[in-house]
């Protein structure tokens, strides 16, 4: 497993087939980043047995933004990068929000903001004591708006979920904005949170593989400037 | 609540249930912990409570599915079925996993705590819904069958529990049975659950034979049309909003010239009165005498 500090281009061209960019400008995807490092570098997954019970599980929570985990999960091999040519077309199984039962890898269907996180800390509470297997969650900041995610960051601190990572990607949409961080909104729920820019690889992976063996972990990605992808 | 109480047999029965499926997670939003601390303490590991935040508890539910575990999920149906509807759509249905949903507080049960706490509405939200069954039991027995049965089981189950409850239990077989036997010709009038024992005094005295199922969803279209004959005239009363079963009765009989009363909480109004749910009942035409009067005004209708 090689280490490197930007996105394939590779990867670039699989997200751009999915999109239409003629430019392939990785920072046009907020999330393209820290999902390419979390496949790369973090998470233990079976691309070969993608329902293989021992998987780390990935849940994109931020559903409206599924070009970059589509691009990631065709690079890893999970299905055809064929299939990202015709995205939400009658006869594919990638649409503009993805479908947990139509495509391997994808653990849940999701699109309508808010239910990612409730159900991470659900499916942290049933492995936990069964598998070695961590749950990790991505939200947007924007999408922190929707209050269930207040119930989740309170029950997954509650609960001391020392399996459950939850990475915001902060692309600054947020209408209305979180005084004093988001970092220290999960801080006093009792989870582990730090901060990471989205262009340093090394660092973003340092951050996705730490956990803390008593409480859940987010870790704040930053991402500068706007996001195409935005918007419900 | 008495030991007969179908609420009271839930939460007894919850610990035998929880032994015997070891998969098997009991999910709470506070309402409930206080009457099986026990198994709480016995059981931490099966029971998960995260305090007044039905939303997380219906999401929390879905992802416990999705890791293998089977959610029973209990509280107020208002709570329940319409504060977390979104939830219950896509953390669950489109999710394509599966949960025993168990409502208290039937309808009209709360009576004195008013509109808050009804959701007469809740059968037709869940019907609504893909890949759901829907059980509305009248028996502590029948509520027992049915959580054991389901807390193994893998689908999307929806229990209503209330406290209006008939005598002796009934199948929970998802079939429509007769109850009360008469002229093949006579009239028809379905009990949906709890309403049975309402019906049966309702109709003493008048020419119609009496049928219940505690399975509203998915109805027993074949069992409907063998009791109803070729041109049917059927009542069918259901504790919850009127003519939530319409489309499924319409679909079983389009094929006859039928005449249907469907009989429940009216829609069109919501009663702003406290009172006992007897009071309730009565106002909604869902007592003994409520009940007599309208299906003898589908007697009374020439065919």
């Amino acid at each position: 497993m090689t280490t490197t500090r930007t996105v394939p281009v590779a990867v670039s061209d699989l997200v751009a087939r999915v999109t239409g960019d003629e430019k392939h400008d990785p920072s046009a995807h907020s999330t393209l980043d820290v999902v390419w490092v979390l496949y790369d570098q973090v998470l233990r997954v079976f691309p070969d047995d993608p329902e293989h019970p021992e998987r780390d599980r990935f849940l994109l929570s931020k559903g409206h933004g599924p070009a970059s985990t589509y691009a990631v999960l065709a690079a890893k091999g999970f299905f055809p990068a064929a299939w990202l040519d015709d995205v939400a077309s009658w006869y594919s199984p990638l649409g503009h929000h993805p479908d947990r039962t139509l495509v391997p890898g994808i653990e849940i269907g999701s699109g309508s903001l808010g239910h990612g996180l409730p159900i991470a800390v659900g499916m942290a509470l049933g492995l936990r004591d069964r598998s070695r297997a961590r749950v990790v969650v991505l939200v947007g900041d924007a999408e922190l708006d929707e209050g269930s995610n207040a119930e989740a960051i309170a029950v997954a601190g509650r609960f001391g979920l020392d399996n459950l990572t939850c990475v915001v990607v902060d692309n600054h949409s947020d209408n209305l904005g979180w005084p004093g961080g988001i970092a220290a909104r999960f801080a006093l729920e009792g989870w582990q949170a730090s901060d990471v820019g989205t262009h340093d690889h090394a660092a973003l992976a340092a951050a996705l593989r730490g956990t803390a063996p008593d409480r859940p972990t987010a870790v704040v990605v930053d991402v500068p400037g706007t996001d195409p992808e935005e918007g419900r | 609540m008495s030991a007969a109480d179908l609420r009271a047999r839930f939460y007894a029965e919850l610990d035998p249930a929880l032994a015997a499926h070891p998969d098997a997670v009991l999910v709470l939003a506070v309402i409930g912990a206080g009457y099986v601390s026990e198994t709480i303490t016995r059981r931490p590991d099966q029971v998960v409570d995260v305090g007044i935040r039905e939303q997380a508890m219906v999401g929390v539910a879905g992802g416990l599915a999705l890791a293998g575990r089977r959610p029973i999920v209990h509280t107020f149906a208002p709570f329940l079925v319409e504060r977390a509807y979104e939830q219950v759509k896509l953390d669950l249905g489109h999710q394509d996993v599966g949960a025993l949903l168990v409502s208290a507080g039937a309808s009209y049960d709360m009576s004195s705590a008013g509109r808050t706490h009804q959701a007469p509405a809740d059968v037709a939200l869940m019907a609504a819904l893909p890949g759901w069954t829907v059980h509305v039991p009248g028996h502590g027995d029948e509520v027992a069958e049915l959580l054991h049965r389901e807390a193994g089981g893998a689908g999307r189950v929806y229990v209503r529990l209330s406290g209006q409850r008939n005598a002796r239990p009934q199948p929970v077989d998802g079939r429509v049975h007769l109850v009360r036997e008469g002229a093949a010709s006579a009239p028809l009038v379905l009990a949906v659950g709890p309403m049975l024992d309402v019906v049966l005094a309702a109709t003493g005295d008048l020419p119609v034979r009496v049928a219940h199922t505690g399975t509203p969803h998915p109805l027993d279209a074949a069992g409907l049309r063998e009791l109803v004959g070729p041109t049917p005239r059927l009542a069918v009363v259901e504790p919850y909003l009127a003519g939530t079963s319409a489309a499924a009765v319409a679909a079983a009989l389009a094929d006859r010239p039928s005449r249907v009363r469907h009989v429940g909480v009216p829609r069109d109004a919501e009663l702003r009165r406290y009172g006992t749910p007897r009071d309730h009942a009565a106002a909604h035409g869902l007592d003994a005498a409520g009940v007599r009067q309208q299906v003898t005004e589908l007697l009374e209708r020439p065919t």
